[in-house]
């Protein structure tokens, strides 16, 4: 099986929705005669052609208007953010328009948001946040985070053929680090359906794109101290899985959530409660998280370190619920 | 070549305003009796505009209309009991009870439901727009926008990003004078809205909003524009609101004058007198036009006072695609390893 990375998979996915169905479109700002300023359609102008990879002004509620705009009328536009920072300029178009369109007046709205989010490269404040939790309260959006490449080609397909509009956030320090083995052929990975990436019986961490490979990373260190860590990889965001992490931490009785976002009104504080309602008699110590502090992201590099949460900090909270 | 209207189609959209003159006064007493829910808005005085923009559209064409424009509704074929209905909260309006007044339509009747933002239609429309061009059809996009509508930054976004594109949208941009109480003045540094359209490299026009013959041809000018692949038109209308933004406000930051000199502009009056003048109808043509039209409000009205009110579990409906996405070719749920509490 081919051996992709993180952005090549997503690449793939995009091509083969292109070439699967015409009513898919992109537009953006850079991503036609540039490429997109990640290079992820690189290559797409080329193939199909100026009307469906459209070059955009620098207007983010434009762009998202506009595919909301041709989606009601049949098409399946997948908009780009440059940097997913600048959704927040198509926040009305997202929240109040794609995602009340079905509830208000029965108007289906098959968009695709994607855009890289996330630190780790030395952004600064305006180009690292991790958006989720501003969209995570709107009901009729899903979002969606993969971590790996399988997931990130699958998602995205998914994420084309779905009836809803949907958020995909790409984690831009996956882009080239993160490779792996991505199938050739068309399948897709179910939106709402989260994937236990590492079994195990002691202690469950629920977590999500980039966090995830920082907590198989503490996995690993804990297991050699004999704590068998289940790692699960939430995939989507909107709706949550709750099958599948219910289950996890039914069976471990103990729960760590990880996200690189910040404290605060995080999707950690909606876990925990549904975990709190639902199967608190299963448990065997407090659920805790490890997360980001409640600041902004910042820029020079022993700052943004310090900020992001660490493999670290994930080990010690495993410790600590496993001998709570 | 300027487009005529024949006397049938005056008649007609001389129907269409008295209709929606008549409905709104009828809101106005529901409102005051306490049998609508909610804010009442209406489009008192500017019925023309809204009207006989919307008269130049042929099937296939899209509009999306904002809170004054419910003239435009009917011509597009929407009926006074979809209106009760919305206004009542009923369980048989078009939205089933969970939006109100002119927030309602279907991408098949051709109709985009506005949200409360103003502004933000006009991307959405530029984006059915890109879409008709897209799959080479005929149809264009026409939405409309207030003074104070202008001033946000979705307006400025949409209509560049149609310029750039060169999308077959018409804006029809309405100075009432005044957005709630603040008036145009302290809205915009200009005088003309239209002359906005110089900035973006598209068509603009200013026109007499209460003549409706001459909005009738301002649109289906920039509609031929938009047809023939020349790009989005701003066309702005001079009108005016006869009445506070909704009907808890009476208005009294409006100078009496002000009112007075639009009263005998009303764009109902001044097509009574055109046919008159032209000998196309007179005082028992409008009489049989408007008794018609009572014994539908009448009718109608009924219908929506009879409706049950909804089932509160339709709150719970409609957020997400039922059943969930097609995308789900195979199905790979599995049960619980342990019963959850609900």
């Amino acid at each position: 099986m081919p051996v992709l990375t993180y952005l090549e998979a997503i690449r793939q996915g995009l091509w083969e929705e292109m070439e699967r169905d015409e009513r898919v479109f992109l537009l953006g700002e850079d991503i036609g005669v540039y490429g997109g300023a990640f290079k992820v359609t690189e290559g797409f102008l080329e193939r199909f052609g100026e009307e469906r990879v459209i070059d955009t002004p620098i207007s983010e509620a434009a762009i998202v208007g506009a595919a909301i705009g041709a989606a009601l009328v049949g098409l399946r536009p997948v908009a780009e953010m440059q940097f997913i920072d600048f959704i927040s300029i198509a926040f009305d178009q997202l929240t109040n328009f794609a995602a009340k369109c079905r509830y208000r007046w029965g108007a289906a709205v098959p968009i695709v948001v994607r855009g890289p989010c996330g630190g780790g490269v030395h952004g600064g404040p305006f180009h690292s946040q991790n958006v989720e939790a501003y969209f995570f309260h709107t009901p009729g959006l899903k979002i969606v985070e993969p971590a790996t490449p399988y997931d990130a080609k699958g998602l995205i397909k998914a994420a084309i053929r779905d009836d809803d509009p949907v958020l995909y956030f790409e984690h831009k320090y996956l882009y080239r680090r993160i490779r792996g083995e991505v199938p050739e052929d068309d399948y897709i990975v179910p939106i709402g359906k989260a994937d236990v990436k590492r079994p195990g019986r002691d202690v469950t961490i629920l977590t999500y794109g980039w966090m995830l490979h920082k907590s198989l990373e503490a996995a690993e260190i804990v297991a050699a101290e004999g704590i068998e860590v289940e790692v699960v990889d939430l995939r989507t965001l909107l709706p949550l899985d709750d099958e599948t992490i219910l289950s996890s931490v039914a069976k471990t009785g103990r729960a760590v959530i990880v996200h690189e976002d910040t404290r605060t009104g995080g999707i950690a504080g909606e876990i925990a409660m549904r975990i709190n309602e639902r199967i608190f008699e299963y448990l065997e110590a407090p659920v805790v998280r490890v997360t980001a502090p409640d600041t902004p992201i910042p820029f020079s590099p022993p700052l943004e370190e310090f900020f992001l949460p660490q493999v670290e900090e994930i080990v010690q909270a495993v410790r600590w619920v496993a001998n709570y | 070549m300027e487009e005529t209207l024949t006397p049938e189609q005056l008649l007609d959209m001389y129907y269409y305003m008295k209709l929606t003159r008549l409905v709104e006064e009828r809101l106005q007493r529901l409102y005051r009796q306490g049998k609508i829910v909610g804010g009442l808005y209406r489009s008192l005085g500017q019925e023309g505009e809204s009207v006989a923009s919307a008269y130049a559209l042929e099937a296939g064409d899209f509009l999306a209309v904002m809170i004054r424009n419910l003239g435009a509704l009917f011509v597009r074929g929407v009926r006074p009991w979809e209106i009760f209905t919305q206004y009542m909260g009923k369980g048989t309006s078009p939205t089933r009870g969970k939006d109100n007044i002119v927030h309602f339509g279907s991408v098949e009747r051709g109709i985009i439901p506005p949200i409360s933002h103003l502004g933000d239609l006009i991307p959405v429309m530029a984006g059915i727009a890109l879409a008709s061009k897209m799959q080479r059809k005929r149809s264009v996009a026409l939405t409309y926008i207030g003074d104070g509508g202008t001033s946000t930054g979705a307006f400025h976004e949409g209509l560049n990003f149609a310029a750039v594109l060169k999308l077959p949208l018409i804006v029809i941009a309405e100075d009432n004078g005044y957005a709630y109480s603040t008036p145009k003045h302290k809205q915009m540094a200009i005088e003309n809205i239209a002359d906005r359209a110089i900035g973006y490299g598209i068509f603009g026009e200013t026109v007499d909003g209460n003549d409706v013959i001459a909005v009738y041809q301002a649109t289906r000018r920039a509609i031929r524009r938009a047809r023939e692949g020349l790009g989005p038109t701003l066309l702005e209308v001079k009108t005016f609101r006869m009445r506070g933004h909704a009907e808890h406000d009476d208005a009294w930051y409006v100078p009496r004058e002000l009112l007075e000199y639009w009263q005998k502009r009303d764009p109902i009056l001044r097509l009574e007198t055109y046919l008159k003048e032209h000998g196309l109808a007179d005082e028992t043509t409008f009489e049989e036009i408007t008794r018609r039209i009572e014994q539908e409000i009448e009718a109608d009205l009924r219908y929506a006072e009879e409706s049950p009110m909804p089932d509160p579990q339709i709150a719970l409906e409609g957020v997400y695609a039922e059943p969930p996405s097609l995308h789900e070719i195979s199905s790979i749920s599995r049960e619980p390893e342990v019963k959850a509490r609900s």
